[in-house]
């Protein structure tokens, strides 16, 4: 029997394997920077999956040029008045990345969700991108 | 003024005690406490956690968290590029004041969950007047 937490593990190696990808080396404004990005390919398209816990959707803000996309925003904590702070790991601040992918994507129809902390982007092949079958005569 | 750049944070691995049989990675959510009117809050990060899969226990003054991630969005996706590992998430705090079981809170938004343990009658600091 396939347990569940193998199928996790698998993936989990799966992540750690592209970890030195140089895929989007040079075009994403700085690894390092937050929102951390994973990237996936969903059959011709691509999904890039940022974790922003605590963010208020109303403060992502998404704009999309060309092949490249750019999420900025800003995180609040606010803590009760009169409370005594035991433990403060959490981090506030501001940020601003651009994602660049090396596909052509259909900028008119990237969608975006949010859900439980995690930004999922759907970045579309543009249908000019899609690899032709070449058929030999 | 502008606000501060914000910074990634590493996930760090939990530290067992013993060794799972399945050899899958399990993460220590960020975390914040503080304490005021009578109760004691524990806000942790867990990006990717639905709230139906939460499980919070206090047992013997430890209050320990488990977060299951919901893997299954993930099928069917190949990672071409990636900065963050994913998986599940487990912390637990022992707790030096008394709690009272029955009134504990959990609320889950956005990837974070905030956990209102209010203490225990007797555990609340009483005025006591000079007569």
């Amino acid at each position: 029997m396939y347990h569940p937490l193998d199928a996790l593990f698998d993936f989990q190696r799966a992540l750690e394997s592209r970890f030195d990808s140089d895929w989007l080396r040079g075009t994403t404004a700085g690894t390092g920077a937050f929102p951390p990005i994973n990237v996936f390919q969903q059959g011709d398209n691509l999904v890039a999956i940022l974790e922003v816990p605590g963010v208020n959707k109303d403060d992502l803000e998404i704009q999309a040029k060309d092949n490249a996309v750019r999420i900025s925003g800003k995180k609040n904590i606010s803590y009760p008045e009169g409370v005594s702070l035991h433990r403060r790991e959490r981090l506030t601040g501001s940020f601003d990345r651009t994602l660049t992918v090396p596909i052509q994507i259909d900028a008119q129809g990237i969608k975006a969700e949010y859900r439980d902390g995690l930004l999922a982007l759907f970045l579309p092949r543009a249908e000019s991108d899609k690899p032709r079958t070449i058929r030999i005569n | 003024m502008s606000p501060q750049e914000l910074q990634v944070q590493q996930k760090r691995e939990v530290d067992k005690k013993q060794e799972g049989t399945v050899p899958a990675r399990t993460f220590v959510p960020t975390a914040d406490i503080f304490e005021g009117e009578g109760a004691l809050t524990v806000v942790l990060e867990m990006p990717g956690v639905d709230k139906n899969r939460v499980d919070i226990s206090v047992e013997d003054g430890i209050l320990s968290v488990e977060g299951q991630l919901d893997f299954s969005k993930y099928e069917g996706m190949q990672p071409v590029y990636t900065e963050y590992n994913i998986g599940n998430y487990r912390r637990s705090f022992s707790l030096s004041n008394k709690i009272d079981q029955g009134k504990i809170g959990a609320e889950m938004k956005d990837g974070i969950l905030t956990i209102t343990l209010p203490m225990a009658e007797e555990a609340k600091p009483r005025r006591i007047s000079i007569t």
